[in-house]
Protein backbone atom coordinates (compact mmCIF):
# COMPACT_ATOMS: atom_id res chain seq x y z
CA UNK A 1 0.00 0.00 0.00
CA UNK A 2 1.59 3.29 -0.77
CA UNK A 3 2.37 6.15 1.70
CA UNK A 4 1.50 9.70 1.88
CA UNK A 5 3.79 12.35 2.18
CA UNK A 6 3.48 12.79 5.90
CA UNK A 7 3.57 8.90 6.56
CA UNK A 8 7.03 8.73 4.80
CA UNK A 9 8.76 11.63 6.29
CA UNK A 10 7.64 11.16 9.45
CA UNK A 11 8.70 7.53 9.43
CA UNK A 12 12.32 8.88 8.02
CA UNK A 13 12.18 11.67 11.40
CA UNK A 14 10.93 9.05 13.66
CA UNK A 15 13.58 6.12 12.61
CA UNK A 16 11.09 3.75 12.11
CA UNK A 17 10.94 1.50 8.39
CA UNK A 18 7.14 2.89 8.07
CA UNK A 19 4.15 4.50 9.43
CA UNK A 20 0.72 4.82 8.97
CA UNK A 21 -1.83 7.51 9.78
CA UNK A 22 -2.99 7.43 13.25
CA UNK A 23 0.33 5.70 14.83
CA UNK A 24 2.14 7.77 17.57
CA UNK A 25 5.62 7.73 17.32
CA UNK A 26 8.48 10.09 18.86
CA UNK A 27 10.13 12.31 16.14
CA UNK A 28 13.36 14.26 15.77
CA UNK A 29 12.74 17.17 14.07
CA UNK A 30 15.71 18.16 12.06
CA UNK A 31 14.95 21.92 12.79
CA UNK A 32 13.38 23.41 16.12
CA UNK A 33 12.40 27.40 15.23
CA UNK A 34 11.21 30.07 17.50
CA UNK A 35 10.68 33.71 16.85
CA UNK A 36 9.57 36.09 19.26
CA UNK A 37 8.44 33.18 22.07
CA UNK A 38 12.16 32.52 22.15
CA UNK A 39 12.52 33.79 25.50
CA UNK A 40 10.04 32.11 26.71
CA UNK A 41 11.70 28.83 26.02
CA UNK A 42 14.63 30.30 27.76
CA UNK A 43 12.97 31.24 31.08
CA UNK A 44 11.37 27.32 30.87
CA UNK A 45 14.97 26.07 30.58
CA UNK A 46 15.91 27.71 33.77
CA UNK A 47 13.06 26.62 35.42
CA UNK A 48 13.88 23.46 34.65
CA UNK A 49 17.45 23.66 36.00
CA UNK A 50 19.39 22.12 32.35
CA UNK A 51 21.69 23.63 30.33
CA UNK A 52 22.76 21.48 27.75
CA UNK A 53 20.84 20.97 24.17
CA UNK A 54 20.30 18.32 22.41
CA UNK A 55 21.58 19.72 19.34
CA UNK A 56 22.45 23.81 18.86
CA UNK A 57 22.38 23.28 15.03
CA UNK A 58 19.01 22.02 15.19
CA UNK A 59 17.69 25.48 16.55
CA UNK A 60 16.97 28.69 14.66
CA UNK A 61 16.05 31.68 16.46
CA UNK A 62 14.33 34.84 14.44
CA UNK A 63 13.03 37.93 16.35
CA UNK A 64 10.25 38.87 14.51
CA UNK A 65 6.84 39.59 16.36
CA UNK A 66 7.84 42.61 17.92
CA UNK A 67 10.95 43.92 16.42
CA UNK A 68 12.47 46.80 17.09
CA UNK A 69 11.89 46.41 20.92
CA UNK A 70 8.85 48.67 21.70
CA UNK A 71 9.07 48.90 25.33
CA UNK A 72 11.94 47.75 27.92
CA UNK A 73 10.58 44.33 28.58
CA UNK A 74 10.35 42.86 24.87
CA UNK A 75 14.41 44.57 24.57
CA UNK A 76 15.32 42.74 27.94
CA UNK A 77 13.55 39.49 26.05
CA UNK A 78 15.27 39.78 23.22
CA UNK A 79 18.65 40.69 25.17
CA UNK A 80 18.34 37.17 26.87
CA UNK A 81 17.83 35.51 23.31
CA UNK A 82 21.07 37.18 22.00
CA UNK A 83 23.31 36.51 24.87
CA UNK A 84 21.85 32.68 24.94
CA UNK A 85 22.77 32.01 21.21
CA UNK A 86 25.79 33.29 21.91
CA UNK A 87 26.75 31.08 25.31
CA UNK A 88 24.81 28.17 23.63
CA UNK A 89 26.33 28.67 20.22
CA UNK A 90 23.51 28.23 18.19
CA UNK A 91 24.78 29.76 14.46
CA UNK A 92 21.30 30.28 13.30
CA UNK A 93 20.27 33.45 14.93
CA UNK A 94 18.56 36.23 12.98
CA UNK A 95 18.10 39.64 14.64
CA UNK A 96 15.48 42.43 14.74
CA UNK A 97 16.47 43.57 11.38
CA UNK A 98 15.53 40.09 9.37
CA UNK A 99 11.78 39.58 9.11
CA UNK A 100 9.92 37.60 9.73
CA UNK A 101 10.91 33.43 10.83
CA UNK A 102 9.33 31.54 8.27
CA UNK A 103 10.56 33.72 5.32
CA UNK A 104 13.47 34.22 6.60
CA UNK A 105 14.67 30.51 7.05
CA UNK A 106 13.19 29.85 3.08
CA UNK A 107 15.16 32.34 1.76
CA UNK A 108 18.62 32.20 3.60
CA UNK A 109 18.35 28.06 2.76
CA UNK A 110 17.33 26.52 6.08
CA UNK A 111 14.71 24.56 4.67
CA UNK A 112 15.32 22.17 2.23
CA UNK A 113 12.64 19.60 0.96
CA UNK A 114 12.04 16.38 2.98
CA UNK A 115 13.23 18.39 6.78
CA UNK A 116 10.60 18.10 9.71
CA UNK A 117 10.46 21.28 11.50
CA UNK A 118 8.48 22.46 14.54
CA UNK A 119 8.20 26.07 15.39
CA UNK A 120 6.42 28.31 17.94
CA UNK A 121 4.08 29.84 15.26
CA UNK A 122 1.17 28.18 14.01
CA UNK A 123 2.11 29.41 10.49
CA UNK A 124 5.17 26.98 10.20
CA UNK A 125 2.86 24.87 7.66
CA UNK A 126 4.55 27.07 5.24
CA UNK A 127 7.74 25.15 4.73
CA UNK A 128 5.61 22.96 2.98
CA UNK A 129 5.86 24.78 0.09
CA UNK A 130 9.57 23.22 -0.13
CA UNK A 131 8.24 20.07 0.38
CA UNK A 132 9.35 19.84 3.95
CA UNK A 133 7.14 19.36 6.93
CA UNK A 134 6.09 22.34 9.24
CA UNK A 135 4.18 22.54 12.37
CA UNK A 136 3.46 24.37 15.02
CA UNK A 137 3.77 23.55 18.90
CA UNK A 138 3.44 26.07 22.51
CA UNK A 139 6.77 27.20 23.71
CA UNK A 140 7.03 24.07 26.38
CA UNK A 141 7.70 22.02 23.60
CA UNK A 142 10.37 23.55 22.25
CA UNK A 143 12.02 23.75 25.31
CA UNK A 144 11.40 20.19 25.69
CA UNK A 145 12.39 19.52 22.48
CA UNK A 146 15.56 21.46 22.61
CA UNK A 147 16.56 19.39 25.41
CA UNK A 148 15.45 16.05 24.64
CA UNK A 149 15.65 15.99 20.48
CA UNK A 150 12.55 14.52 19.66
CA UNK A 151 8.23 15.11 21.13
CA UNK A 152 5.33 12.51 20.14
CA UNK A 153 3.56 13.15 16.89
CA UNK A 154 0.54 11.41 15.58
CA UNK A 155 0.58 10.22 11.89
CA UNK A 156 -1.85 12.52 10.78
CA UNK A 157 -4.42 11.29 7.70
CA UNK A 158 -4.29 13.40 4.35
CA UNK A 159 -6.10 15.51 2.61
CA UNK A 160 -5.16 15.56 -1.80
CA UNK A 161 -6.10 18.94 -3.05
CA UNK A 162 -6.54 19.43 -6.95
CA UNK A 163 -6.06 22.85 -8.38
CA UNK A 164 -6.90 23.27 -12.07
CA UNK A 165 -5.25 26.89 -13.84
CA UNK A 166 -4.78 28.97 -15.27
CA UNK A 167 -5.60 31.66 -12.82
CA UNK A 168 -7.81 34.46 -14.45
CA UNK A 169 -5.90 37.49 -14.23
CA UNK A 170 -6.56 39.65 -10.96
CA UNK A 171 -6.34 36.34 -8.53
CA UNK A 172 -3.54 34.19 -7.41
CA UNK A 173 -2.72 31.68 -4.88
CA UNK A 174 -5.21 33.68 -1.92
CA UNK A 175 -7.83 33.67 -3.89
CA UNK A 176 -7.44 30.09 -4.42
CA UNK A 177 -6.67 29.45 -0.66
CA UNK A 178 -9.23 31.52 0.52
CA UNK A 179 -12.05 29.97 -1.19
CA UNK A 180 -11.13 26.54 -0.58
CA UNK A 181 -11.17 27.56 3.50
CA UNK A 182 -14.45 29.17 2.82
CA UNK A 183 -16.11 25.61 1.33
CA UNK A 184 -14.19 23.59 3.52
CA UNK A 185 -14.31 25.54 6.82
CA UNK A 186 -11.98 26.65 9.80
CA UNK A 187 -11.72 22.89 10.84
CA UNK A 188 -11.79 21.49 7.10
CA UNK A 189 -8.34 20.23 7.52
CA UNK A 190 -7.95 20.03 11.24
CA UNK A 191 -4.97 17.34 11.96
CA UNK A 192 -4.50 16.91 8.11
CA UNK A 193 -1.84 16.97 6.11
CA UNK A 194 -2.75 18.89 3.17
CA UNK A 195 -1.36 18.01 -0.07
CA UNK A 196 -1.95 20.30 -3.03
CA UNK A 197 -1.49 18.84 -6.68
CA UNK A 198 -2.72 19.56 -9.75
CA UNK A 199 -1.28 21.85 -12.99
CA UNK A 200 -2.19 25.16 -11.19
CA UNK A 201 0.35 23.80 -8.09
CA UNK A 202 3.11 22.59 -10.18
CA UNK A 203 3.25 26.15 -12.29
CA UNK A 204 3.48 28.31 -9.24
CA UNK A 205 6.58 29.94 -8.00
CA UNK A 206 7.87 29.02 -4.53
CA UNK A 207 6.17 32.70 -3.29
CA UNK A 208 2.97 31.30 -3.87
CA UNK A 209 3.33 28.35 -2.79
CA UNK A 210 4.17 29.64 0.46
CA UNK A 211 0.81 31.51 0.22
CA UNK A 212 -1.06 27.92 -0.32
CA UNK A 213 0.80 26.39 2.36
CA UNK A 214 0.47 29.29 5.22
CA UNK A 215 -2.73 29.37 4.45
CA UNK A 216 -3.83 25.55 4.96
CA UNK A 217 -2.92 26.51 8.36
CA UNK A 218 -6.44 28.33 8.79
CA UNK A 219 -8.12 25.34 7.19
CA UNK A 220 -7.02 23.65 10.73
CA UNK A 221 -4.02 21.68 8.64
CA UNK A 222 -1.04 20.01 11.19
CA UNK A 223 1.19 19.99 7.78
CA UNK A 224 1.07 21.56 3.96
CA UNK A 225 3.16 20.06 1.20
CA UNK A 226 3.69 20.97 -2.36
CA UNK A 227 5.54 17.93 -4.48
CA UNK A 228 8.93 19.34 -4.90
CA UNK A 229 10.09 19.71 -9.07
CA UNK A 230 12.70 21.58 -10.60
CA UNK A 231 10.62 24.83 -9.43
CA UNK A 232 11.97 23.84 -6.07
CA UNK A 233 15.48 23.03 -6.94
CA UNK A 234 15.92 26.08 -8.80
CA UNK A 235 14.86 28.26 -5.45
CA UNK A 236 17.42 26.06 -3.32
CA UNK A 237 20.36 26.28 -6.01
CA UNK A 238 20.03 29.84 -5.74
CA UNK A 239 20.86 29.70 -2.16
CA UNK A 240 23.52 27.99 -2.17
CA UNK A 241 21.58 24.45 -1.28
CA UNK A 242 22.56 21.62 -3.60
CA UNK A 243 20.54 18.80 -4.12
CA UNK A 244 23.07 16.58 -2.59
CA UNK A 245 21.83 18.67 0.94
CA UNK A 246 18.83 17.00 0.99
CA UNK A 247 16.44 14.18 0.17
CA UNK A 248 13.34 15.10 -1.27
CA UNK A 249 9.97 13.39 0.21
CA UNK A 250 7.28 12.26 -2.60
CA UNK A 251 3.73 10.57 -1.70
CA UNK A 252 3.72 7.61 -3.79
CA UNK A 253 0.63 7.31 -6.51
CA UNK A 254 -1.31 4.78 -4.64
CA UNK A 255 -1.19 6.86 -1.37
CA UNK A 256 -4.47 6.45 0.75
CA UNK A 257 -6.05 9.94 1.44
CA UNK A 258 -8.66 10.36 3.79
CA UNK A 259 -10.41 13.15 1.28
CA UNK A 260 -9.58 14.35 -2.28
CA UNK A 261 -10.71 17.97 -2.77
CA UNK A 262 -10.83 19.70 -6.46
CA UNK A 263 -10.94 23.03 -7.04
CA UNK A 264 -11.02 24.62 -10.50
CA UNK A 265 -9.37 28.07 -10.28
CA UNK A 266 -9.99 29.25 -13.81
CA UNK A 267 -13.69 31.33 -12.99
CA UNK A 268 -12.10 32.21 -9.22
CA UNK A 269 -12.94 35.78 -8.70
CA UNK A 270 -10.86 37.55 -6.06
CA UNK A 271 -12.47 36.26 -2.56
CA UNK A 272 -12.32 38.01 0.51
CA UNK A 273 -12.56 37.09 4.18
CA UNK A 274 -14.85 39.23 6.16
CA UNK A 275 -15.22 39.49 9.72
CA UNK A 276 -14.31 37.72 12.30
CA UNK A 277 -13.31 34.78 10.27
CA UNK A 278 -11.27 33.24 8.33
CA UNK A 279 -13.83 31.20 6.60
CA UNK A 280 -16.09 33.72 6.50
CA UNK A 281 -15.26 34.30 2.81
CA UNK A 282 -17.69 35.92 0.31
CA UNK A 283 -16.59 36.57 -3.71
CA UNK A 284 -15.15 40.03 -3.50
CA UNK A 285 -18.74 41.00 -6.00
CA UNK A 286 -20.87 40.56 -2.45
CA UNK A 287 -18.42 42.89 -0.49
CA UNK A 288 -17.05 45.71 -3.08
CA UNK A 289 -17.31 49.54 -2.15
CA UNK A 290 -17.31 48.55 2.02
CA UNK A 291 -15.37 51.20 3.20
CA UNK A 292 -11.75 51.10 4.73
CA UNK A 293 -9.62 52.89 7.02
CA UNK A 294 -6.53 51.23 6.66
CA UNK A 295 -4.86 48.66 3.95
CA UNK A 296 -2.05 46.68 5.35
CA UNK A 297 0.00 45.04 2.88
CA UNK A 298 2.16 42.52 5.12
CA UNK A 299 2.57 39.33 6.97
CA UNK A 300 3.87 35.62 6.13
CA UNK A 301 0.88 34.85 4.05
CA UNK A 302 1.69 38.18 1.40
CA UNK A 303 4.63 40.03 1.59
CA UNK A 304 7.08 38.46 -0.33
CA UNK A 305 8.80 39.86 -3.22
CA UNK A 306 6.28 38.57 -5.30
CA UNK A 307 3.43 40.41 -3.71
CA UNK A 308 4.83 43.91 -3.64
CA UNK A 309 5.37 43.50 -6.88
CA UNK A 310 1.33 42.33 -7.60
CA UNK A 311 0.80 45.93 -5.26
CA UNK A 312 2.90 47.90 -6.86
CA UNK A 313 1.97 47.49 -10.59
CA UNK A 314 -1.66 48.10 -9.58
CA UNK A 315 -1.15 51.09 -7.86
CA UNK A 316 1.55 52.99 -9.52
CA UNK A 317 0.32 56.17 -11.50
CA UNK A 318 -2.50 56.30 -8.54
CA UNK A 319 -2.80 57.20 -4.86
CA UNK A 320 -3.74 56.17 -1.87
CA UNK A 321 -7.34 57.50 -1.09
CA UNK A 322 -7.73 60.46 0.79
CA UNK A 323 -7.68 59.73 4.67
CA UNK A 324 -6.70 56.17 4.44
CA UNK A 325 -3.54 54.72 5.34
CA UNK A 326 -2.03 52.12 3.58
CA UNK A 327 0.66 50.47 5.43
CA UNK A 328 3.32 48.04 3.39
CA UNK A 329 5.77 45.75 6.04
CA UNK A 330 8.30 43.90 4.33
CA UNK A 331 8.51 40.03 5.26
CA UNK A 332 12.31 40.13 4.92
CA UNK A 333 15.07 42.16 4.45
CA UNK A 334 15.62 40.34 1.48
CA UNK A 335 12.46 41.24 0.39
CA UNK A 336 13.12 45.11 1.05
CA UNK A 337 16.69 44.58 -0.56
CA UNK A 338 14.96 43.76 -3.54
CA UNK A 339 12.43 46.35 -3.47
CA UNK A 340 14.59 49.10 -3.71
CA UNK A 341 16.92 47.60 -5.91
CA UNK A 342 14.08 47.70 -8.76
CA UNK A 343 11.96 50.47 -7.64
CA UNK A 344 9.13 48.89 -6.39
CA UNK A 345 10.16 50.62 -3.70
CA UNK A 346 9.78 54.27 -4.97
CA UNK A 347 6.93 53.26 -6.57
CA UNK A 348 4.71 52.45 -3.60
CA UNK A 349 6.13 55.60 -1.25
CA UNK A 350 5.12 57.93 -4.49
CA UNK A 351 1.60 56.02 -4.09
CA UNK A 352 1.01 57.35 -0.77
CA UNK A 353 2.43 53.93 1.48
CA UNK A 354 3.68 54.40 4.96
CA UNK A 355 6.80 51.01 4.59
CA UNK A 356 7.53 49.56 8.09
CA UNK A 357 10.95 47.78 8.57
CA UNK A 358 10.38 44.28 7.66
CA UNK A 359 8.74 41.70 10.55
CA UNK A 360 4.83 40.63 11.58
CA UNK A 361 4.24 44.36 12.25
CA UNK A 362 0.22 45.12 12.88
CA UNK A 363 -1.00 41.09 11.62
CA UNK A 364 0.52 40.71 15.33
CA UNK A 365 -0.81 43.57 16.45
CA UNK A 366 2.52 45.75 16.46
CA UNK A 367 2.80 48.91 13.97
CA UNK A 368 -0.54 49.44 12.68
CA UNK A 369 -3.42 49.06 14.85
CA UNK A 370 -7.03 50.22 14.69
CA UNK A 371 -8.99 52.40 17.01
CA UNK A 372 -12.58 51.78 17.80
CA UNK A 373 -14.84 51.41 14.99
CA UNK A 374 -12.02 51.29 12.35
CA UNK A 375 -12.02 48.74 9.32
CA UNK A 376 -8.87 47.61 8.08
CA UNK A 377 -8.33 45.51 4.85
CA UNK A 378 -5.39 43.02 5.32
CA UNK A 379 -3.16 40.39 3.15
CA UNK A 380 -2.12 38.88 6.23
CA UNK A 381 -3.78 35.31 7.19
CA UNK A 382 -6.01 36.31 10.20
CA UNK A 383 -9.22 38.44 11.04
CA UNK A 384 -10.18 37.58 14.59
CA UNK A 385 -11.33 39.97 16.68
CA UNK A 386 -8.98 42.51 18.40
CA UNK A 387 -5.82 41.05 16.70
CA UNK A 388 -4.73 44.63 15.18
CA UNK A 389 -5.96 46.79 18.13
CA UNK A 390 -9.09 47.41 19.30
CA UNK A 391 -11.70 44.95 19.90
CA UNK A 392 -14.55 46.90 18.28
CA UNK A 393 -12.58 46.63 15.07
CA UNK A 394 -12.72 45.02 12.14
CA UNK A 395 -10.28 43.10 9.45
CA UNK A 396 -10.89 41.54 5.79
CA UNK A 397 -8.29 39.86 4.44
CA UNK A 398 -7.85 39.38 0.80
CA UNK A 399 -4.91 39.49 -2.05
CA UNK A 400 -2.49 42.14 -2.99
CA UNK A 401 -4.00 42.89 -5.42
CA UNK A 402 -7.56 43.40 -3.97
CA UNK A 403 -5.57 45.14 -1.11
CA UNK A 404 -4.08 47.84 -3.99
CA UNK A 405 -7.44 48.56 -5.34
CA UNK A 406 -9.17 48.89 -2.28
CA UNK A 407 -6.24 51.49 -1.23
CA UNK A 408 -6.87 53.61 -4.22
CA UNK A 409 -10.60 53.55 -3.86
CA UNK A 410 -11.00 53.68 0.03
CA UNK A 411 -13.36 51.25 -0.50
CA UNK A 412 -13.12 47.56 -0.94
CA UNK A 413 -12.63 47.16 -4.82
CA UNK A 414 -11.85 44.80 -7.53
CA UNK A 415 -8.66 44.64 -9.14
CA UNK A 416 -9.98 43.58 -12.43
CA UNK A 417 -11.03 46.75 -12.50
CA UNK A 418 -7.16 48.44 -13.04
CA UNK A 419 -6.56 45.96 -16.06
CA UNK B 1 -3.44 13.05 40.61
CA UNK B 2 -7.09 12.70 41.27
CA UNK B 3 -8.62 11.36 37.97
CA UNK B 4 -12.19 13.25 38.81
CA UNK B 5 -12.80 16.65 39.14
CA UNK B 6 -16.31 18.42 39.43
CA UNK B 7 -17.58 21.94 38.71
CA UNK B 8 -19.16 24.70 37.01
CA UNK B 9 -19.42 25.34 33.40
CA UNK B 10 -19.38 28.24 30.79
CA UNK B 11 -20.30 27.15 27.50
CA UNK B 12 -18.90 28.86 24.53
CA UNK B 13 -20.19 28.34 20.48
CA UNK B 14 -17.59 26.86 17.71
CA UNK B 15 -14.42 28.21 16.30
CA UNK B 16 -12.86 29.92 19.41
CA UNK B 17 -10.01 31.20 18.19
CA UNK B 18 -7.00 32.10 20.59
CA UNK B 19 -6.73 35.30 19.92
CA UNK B 20 -10.01 35.72 21.79
CA UNK B 21 -8.88 33.48 24.27
CA UNK B 22 -6.16 35.44 25.05
CA UNK B 23 -5.14 38.40 22.97
CA UNK B 24 -1.60 38.91 21.77
CA UNK B 25 -0.68 42.03 23.00
CA UNK B 26 -0.43 40.14 26.84
CA UNK B 27 2.08 37.34 25.07
CA UNK B 28 4.72 39.44 27.22
CA UNK B 29 3.88 37.41 30.34
CA UNK B 30 3.73 33.56 30.99
CA UNK B 31 2.42 34.00 34.50
CA UNK B 32 -0.79 32.13 34.64
CA UNK B 33 -1.66 34.71 37.32
CA UNK B 34 -1.29 37.19 34.80
CA UNK B 35 -2.71 35.95 31.69
CA UNK B 36 -5.67 34.97 33.72
CA UNK B 37 -6.69 38.50 34.09
CA UNK B 38 -6.79 38.97 30.64
CA UNK B 39 -8.58 35.72 28.98
CA UNK B 40 -11.47 36.27 27.31
CA UNK B 41 -10.86 40.07 27.39
CA UNK B 42 -12.57 40.92 24.05
CA UNK B 43 -15.76 39.24 24.80
CA UNK B 44 -15.83 41.97 27.82
CA UNK B 45 -16.30 42.24 31.27
CA UNK B 46 -19.39 40.04 32.01
CA UNK B 47 -18.37 36.74 30.53
CA UNK B 48 -14.66 36.52 32.41
CA UNK B 49 -16.60 37.19 35.45
CA UNK B 50 -18.65 34.19 34.74
CA UNK B 51 -15.33 32.36 33.65
CA UNK B 52 -13.61 33.52 36.79
CA UNK B 53 -16.95 31.53 38.54
CA UNK B 54 -16.71 28.54 36.27
CA UNK B 55 -14.49 25.15 36.49
CA UNK B 56 -14.73 23.57 33.42
CA UNK B 57 -15.25 25.20 29.44
CA UNK B 58 -17.49 23.99 27.47
CA UNK B 59 -16.96 25.06 23.50
CA UNK B 60 -18.20 23.81 19.90
CA UNK B 61 -16.42 22.57 17.17
CA UNK B 62 -12.52 23.32 16.82
CA UNK B 63 -12.20 25.32 20.50
CA UNK B 64 -8.70 27.10 20.42
CA UNK B 65 -8.40 27.69 16.53
CA UNK B 66 -5.95 30.28 15.27
CA UNK B 67 -2.05 30.74 16.79
CA UNK B 68 0.10 27.91 18.58
CA UNK B 69 0.43 30.21 21.67
CA UNK B 70 0.72 28.06 24.65
CA UNK B 71 -0.72 30.74 27.17
CA UNK B 72 -4.28 30.15 25.91
CA UNK B 73 -3.68 27.11 27.66
CA UNK B 74 -2.13 29.01 30.38
CA UNK B 75 -4.57 31.75 30.98
CA UNK B 76 -7.62 29.25 31.37
CA UNK B 77 -5.37 27.35 34.24
CA UNK B 78 -4.29 30.70 35.64
CA UNK B 79 -8.62 31.20 36.05
CA UNK B 80 -9.50 28.17 37.49
CA UNK B 81 -10.37 26.11 34.92
CA UNK B 82 -9.59 22.41 34.93
CA UNK B 83 -10.76 20.99 31.82
CA UNK B 84 -12.66 21.56 28.60
CA UNK B 85 -14.85 19.54 26.87
CA UNK B 86 -15.31 20.56 23.66
CA UNK B 87 -16.93 18.72 20.05
CA UNK B 88 -13.41 18.73 18.65
CA UNK B 89 -10.07 20.89 19.52
CA UNK B 90 -7.65 22.90 16.82
CA UNK B 91 -4.58 20.56 17.43
CA UNK B 92 -2.09 22.77 18.84
CA UNK B 93 -4.59 23.82 21.43
CA UNK B 94 -5.27 20.17 22.44
CA UNK B 95 -1.15 19.65 22.55
CA UNK B 96 -0.61 23.12 24.57
CA UNK B 97 -3.79 22.12 27.08
CA UNK B 98 -2.02 18.59 27.57
CA UNK B 99 0.94 19.97 28.00
CA UNK B 100 -0.13 23.02 30.40
CA UNK B 101 -1.62 20.14 32.69
CA UNK B 102 -5.38 21.47 31.29
CA UNK B 103 -8.00 18.37 30.75
CA UNK B 104 -8.85 18.30 26.97
CA UNK B 105 -11.89 15.89 26.42
CA UNK B 106 -13.88 16.01 23.01
CA UNK B 107 -17.28 14.61 23.78
CA UNK B 108 -19.89 16.30 20.94
CA UNK B 109 -22.90 14.72 23.01
CA UNK B 110 -22.03 16.13 26.17
CA UNK B 111 -21.28 19.48 24.58
CA UNK B 112 -24.84 19.39 23.56
CA UNK B 113 -26.54 17.94 26.89
CA UNK B 114 -24.39 21.19 28.49
CA UNK B 115 -26.34 24.39 29.57
CA UNK B 116 -23.85 27.78 30.73
CA UNK B 117 -23.94 26.97 34.48
CA UNK B 118 -24.89 23.16 35.06
CA UNK B 119 -22.46 21.58 36.94
CA UNK B 120 -20.09 18.43 35.57
CA UNK B 121 -18.33 16.31 36.74
CA UNK B 122 -15.68 14.40 34.86
CA UNK B 123 -13.74 11.40 35.33
CA UNK B 124 -10.84 10.83 33.33
CA UNK B 125 -9.80 7.16 34.02
CA UNK B 126 -13.16 6.02 33.47
CA UNK B 127 -13.27 8.44 30.53
CA UNK B 128 -17.07 9.87 31.73
CA UNK B 129 -18.57 13.39 31.86
CA UNK B 130 -22.04 13.39 33.65
CA UNK B 131 -24.23 16.38 33.78
CA UNK B 132 -27.78 16.26 34.97
CA UNK B 133 -27.85 12.69 35.74
CA UNK B 134 -26.66 11.37 32.47
CA UNK B 135 -23.12 9.75 31.46
CA UNK B 136 -21.37 10.37 28.19
CA UNK B 137 -18.52 8.14 27.62
CA UNK B 138 -15.20 9.13 26.05
CA UNK B 139 -12.02 6.88 24.75
CA UNK B 140 -9.76 7.29 27.65
CA UNK B 141 -6.12 9.05 27.41
CA UNK B 142 -3.34 6.86 26.03
CA UNK B 143 -0.78 6.05 28.56
CA UNK B 144 1.55 8.79 27.24
CA UNK B 145 -0.57 11.47 27.18
CA UNK B 146 -1.73 10.59 30.68
CA UNK B 147 1.61 10.70 32.25
CA UNK B 148 2.24 14.21 30.70
CA UNK B 149 -1.28 15.53 32.65
CA UNK B 150 -0.45 13.22 35.92
CA UNK B 151 2.81 15.34 36.32
CA UNK B 152 0.93 18.40 35.59
CA UNK B 153 2.51 19.36 32.29
CA UNK B 154 5.03 18.76 29.57
CA UNK B 155 7.67 20.64 31.57
CA UNK B 156 7.12 19.07 35.15
CA UNK B 157 6.98 15.60 33.82
CA UNK B 158 10.31 16.07 31.79
CA UNK B 159 11.83 17.35 34.95
CA UNK B 160 10.95 13.81 37.06
CA UNK B 161 10.95 11.43 34.13
CA UNK B 162 13.46 12.90 30.86
CA UNK B 163 16.16 14.87 32.47
CA UNK B 164 16.95 11.96 35.25
CA UNK B 165 17.49 9.39 32.35
CA UNK B 166 20.00 12.23 30.56
CA UNK B 167 17.71 14.35 28.76
CA UNK B 168 17.16 11.89 25.49
CA UNK B 169 14.89 9.25 24.86
CA UNK B 170 17.58 6.73 24.17
CA UNK B 171 19.24 7.81 27.26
Amino acid sequence: MGKTFAEKVLARAAGVGETTAGMVVDVYPDLVMSHAASWRCIRTLEKLGVDRLYDPDRIAMVMDHTAPAHSAKTAADQKLCREFARAHGIRTFYDVEAGIAHVVLMENGHIRPGMVIIGTDSHSTIYGALGAAGTGVGFSEVTATWVAGYLWMRVPESIRIEIHGPLAWGTSAKDVMLKLIGEMGADGATYASVEFHGDYVAGLSVSERMTLCNLAMEMGAKFAFVPPDDVTRAYLAERGVTPDGYQEVQPDPDAVYAKTVALDGTSLSPQVACPHAVDNVQPIEAVAGTRVDQVFIGSCANAKYEDLAEAARILRGHHVAPGVRLIVTPASRGVLTRIVADGIFSALVEAGALITNPGCGACAGDGGVMADGEVTLSTANRNFQGRMGSYQASIYLASPAVAAATAIRGAIADPREFL
Amino acid sequence: MDSRIRGRCIVFGDNVNTDVIIPGRYLVSIDPKELAEHAFEPLGPAVQERLRASQVVVAGKNFGCGSAREQAATCLVGVGIRAVVAKSFARVFFRNAINTGLWAVVQPEAVEAISDGDEVAIDLEAGTVEVKGRRFTFPPYPESLRRILDAGGLIPYLARYVIPQGGTANG
